[in-house]
């Protein structure tokens, strides 16, 4: 069973290499967002702030089985995977300022990050609104025989939408490479997934449809980045559609607005117990593949990454208000 | 404005006036309850209905899933079948996840049944922008739903507004939709320590005025209130019109007042194309063409989704500045 979790047998030193990887990309999310918390405060960013603190092993796993050429679809909390899937986090926080020359040129902000280089589909706000969207994505590659797959992110709380069983029953029926990364972090707002589901096993749901599903620790980075794995490449070889629950947590309030009226504080702090970058560094320190040193490195060069973001954030520059009907429609290229 | 001593009157919020509201209507009639997201445990998204679960319990205090087009489906039910819902939606953003009953179902029961199911249900909901939540969190929707024969759709500006126009709505025996502009809920106003059931047909006039019209609604009267002020320094007198109801319009509420000043100004933060201006602004033209010494003039919302830069923002907004400079060229440029 555990020779299918790593793919292919890595040497000692590129297994070191690869966790240490793992490792480093969810502290680079960690103080990402730690960055965004600090410069809300400061009202350099505005709108809506929803923070991925105890969620990054997703991303971070999930990211680790798609390729360049596959495409994602993410919500408004959305900056890890982002970040994650090579947008500079220079130009995610220049978005979230409203500068021009971030991701979205400052029309979207936080939770409207888009970029065509990495075929990143956005940031959609609209609960459940991204599932069609992936489903469309991958039909066109099926169309047009692309063996890609999308990665569609979302929460527990969209599985209450209309869009999820209209979106699970066209990728199963039509077997499309669309990879349903679902983010159980047990509650939508306020509203916890036992109180608004009759159903709360989400891997039945999925079964129904007929679409493989399984269900993981989503506080384990190694558990689901194996899993995506896996996943993604049934997807891949044209198996059709995979949902992956991920059961994990969030650390903070839903946004920058929420008094978390409706949850423990204990419930909380169990959870952060189980915080996917300290686990894990437990986890590897104990089996000797991190030193002290190793981590040090690693928060020097995340605190580095962030701070030239946020430096770079600063120094970008307003969009003209002159601009403000562009992009409404299609700029006619003169040729 | 009726002149009351300070001890009849008191300040309060506009989110208040919704508490008030909500709560007074439970308390009156048992048929009366409250569902949607997170209006219970986490006490509504915008704070509305905070600890009304306490006083009313969670059958009565309804939270629902993310499920918008089911919840207001089941309103349409539960009204037809004897009860008084208030269905209250996050936003009219996500009401268009329901726009199918609200315009297929909650609109034509009525009709299609030759007279004999009435749909006696209230939708609450969100709009407007000015927060810098980007173009899936933005838009004001209201004359858009003033489009649709069989409900009525009201636009509380003024905290007596937001306080009386529930119950009246209750009263109805149609479907009725209210718009709580997001930008009014932390305003702060006064109301009379008595204060009910207002009406839901008529327009008022808020500020007498000679020189102009401005016919506006929801937060954007507001702004005209501040225009008109500004102005009357200058020695123009605006007269200012609420129109509160968007459906059916109050037309001789408007049309006498436009007589008077023989100008006029729609201030509307929908897009200028087919919107609810357009409609008033004809209505003008059809009604007293005559008595018009200027071509009616409106200000809307640029025609782009909602950027979320704030100055961007600010710039597709209509804002009190421009209602003023637009005012001094009308009334200089002509007669
Ligand atoms: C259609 C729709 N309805 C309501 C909302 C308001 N809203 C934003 S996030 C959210 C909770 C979603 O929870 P979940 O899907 O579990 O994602 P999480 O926030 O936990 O990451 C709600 C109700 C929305 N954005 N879209
Ligand atoms: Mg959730």
């Amino acid at each position: 069973m555990n020779a299918q979790r790593t793919p292919k047998k890595k040497t000692p030193k590129a297994e070191r290499d690869h966790v240490l990887h793992l490792l480093k990309n969810m502290i680079r999310i960690r103080r990402l967002e730690e960055a965004c918390a600090e410069l809300y405060s400061a009202m350099k960013i505005r709108g809506f702030l929803h923070l991925y603190d105890g969620q990054e092993a997703v991303a971070v796993g999930v990211m680790e089985a798609l390729t360049a050429e596959d495409a994602v679809v993410a919500t408004y909390r959305e900056h890890g995977h982002a970040l994650i899937r090579g947008i500079s986090a220079g130009s995610i926080l220049a978005e979230m300022f409203g500068k021009q020359e971030g991701c979205s040129r400052g029309r979207g902000g936080s939770m409207h990050l888009f970029d065509a280089k990495t075929r990143f589909y956005g940031g959609n706000a609209i609960v459940g609104g991204g599932l069609p969207i992936a489903v469309g994505l991958a039909l066109a590659d099926q169309m047009q025989q692309r063996p890609r797959v999308t990665g569609c992110f979302f929460g527990e709380g969209a599985v209450a939408e209309g869009e999820f069983h209209e979106s699970m029953n066209l990728a199963s029926l039509w077997k499309l490479p669309v990879l349903f990364v679902c983010e159980n972090n047990l509650y939508a707002m306020g509203t916890a997934l036992k109180l608004s589901e009759s159903v709360t096993d989400l891997v039945r749901k999925a079964s129904s449809y007929d679409v493989a599903a399984a269900s993981v620790d989503g506080m384990d980075v190694l558990a689901v980045e194996a899993a995506a794995q896996k996943a993604a490449a049934a997807v891949r070889s044209g198996k059709g559609p995979h949902f992956l629950e991920c059961r994990t947590y969030r650390f903070r309030a839903h946004s920058m607005f929420d008094p978390e009226l409706y949850r423990d504080k204990a419930e909380v702090e169990d959870w952060k117990k189980r915080c996917p970058i300290e686990a894990f560094s437990k986890t590897l320190k104990t089996e000797g593949l991190l030193t002290d040193k190793d981590r040090q490195k690693i928060e020097g060069e995340a605190a580095k990454e962030i701070k030239e973001a946020v430096a770079f954030a600063e120094a970008c520059t307003w969009e003209p208000v002159e601009d403000l009907t562009r992009f409404v429609t299609s700029e006619r290229r003169s040729e | 404005m009726s002149p009351s001593s300070p001890e009849t009157m008191r300040r309060l919020t506009y989110r208040d006036a919704v508490r008030e509201a909500l709560a007074e209507a439970m308390r009156k009639d048992e048929r009366v309850f409250l569902m949607g997201e997170d209006v219970g445990r986490y006490g509504g998204c915008f704070a509305a209905s905070k600890r009304l679960l306490e006083e009313f319990g969670p059958e009565r205090i309804r939270d629902t899933p993310l499920s918008e087009s089911g919840f207001v489906g089941a309103g349409i039910g539960a009204a037809l079948g004897g009860m008084r819902p208030i269905v209250e939606i996050m936003t009219v953003n996500f009401s268009l996840l329901a726009a199918d009953q609200i315009m297929n179902t909650a609109a034509t029961y009525l009709h299609m049944s030759g007279g004999q199911f009435n749909v006696p249900l209230v939708i609450r909901m969100a709009t407007g922008g000015g927060r810098q939540l980007a173009a899936q969190h933005s838009h004001c929707l209201d004359g858009w739903y003033a489009h649709i024969p069989g409900i009525r759709v009201v636009s509380p500006a003024t905290h007596e507004d937001a306080r009386g126009m529930l119950w009246t709505a209750l009263q109805d025996p149609d479907p009725v939709l209210i718009f709580e502009h997001s930008g009014l809920y932390n305003l702060e106003g006064e109301l009379a320590a008595d204060a009910g059931p207002v009406d839901i047909d008529r327009a008022k006039l808020c500020r007498p005025g000679r020189d102009i019209s401005i016919i506006s609604y929801s937060a954007s009267l507001i702004k005209a209130l501040e225009a008109a002020e500004i102005l009357s320094a200058e020695g123009i007198e605006a007269e200012v019109i609420d129109l509160r109801s968007l459906r059916p319009l109050d037309e001789a509420t408007f049309l006498s007042s436009v007589s008077r000043t023989h100008r006029a100004l729609i201030v509307d933060e929908g897009w200028r194309s087919g919107s609810i201006s357009a409609e008033i602004s004809a209505r003008i033209m059809e009604g007293v063409f005559f008595d018009l010494d200027a071509p009616v003039e409106r200000l809307c919302s640029a025609e782009v989704p909602m950027p979320y830069a704030k100055h961007m923002e600010a710039a597709a907004l209509p804002q009190v500045d421009n209602i003023v400079e637009l005012i001094r060229i009308m009334v200089k440029t002509h007669g």
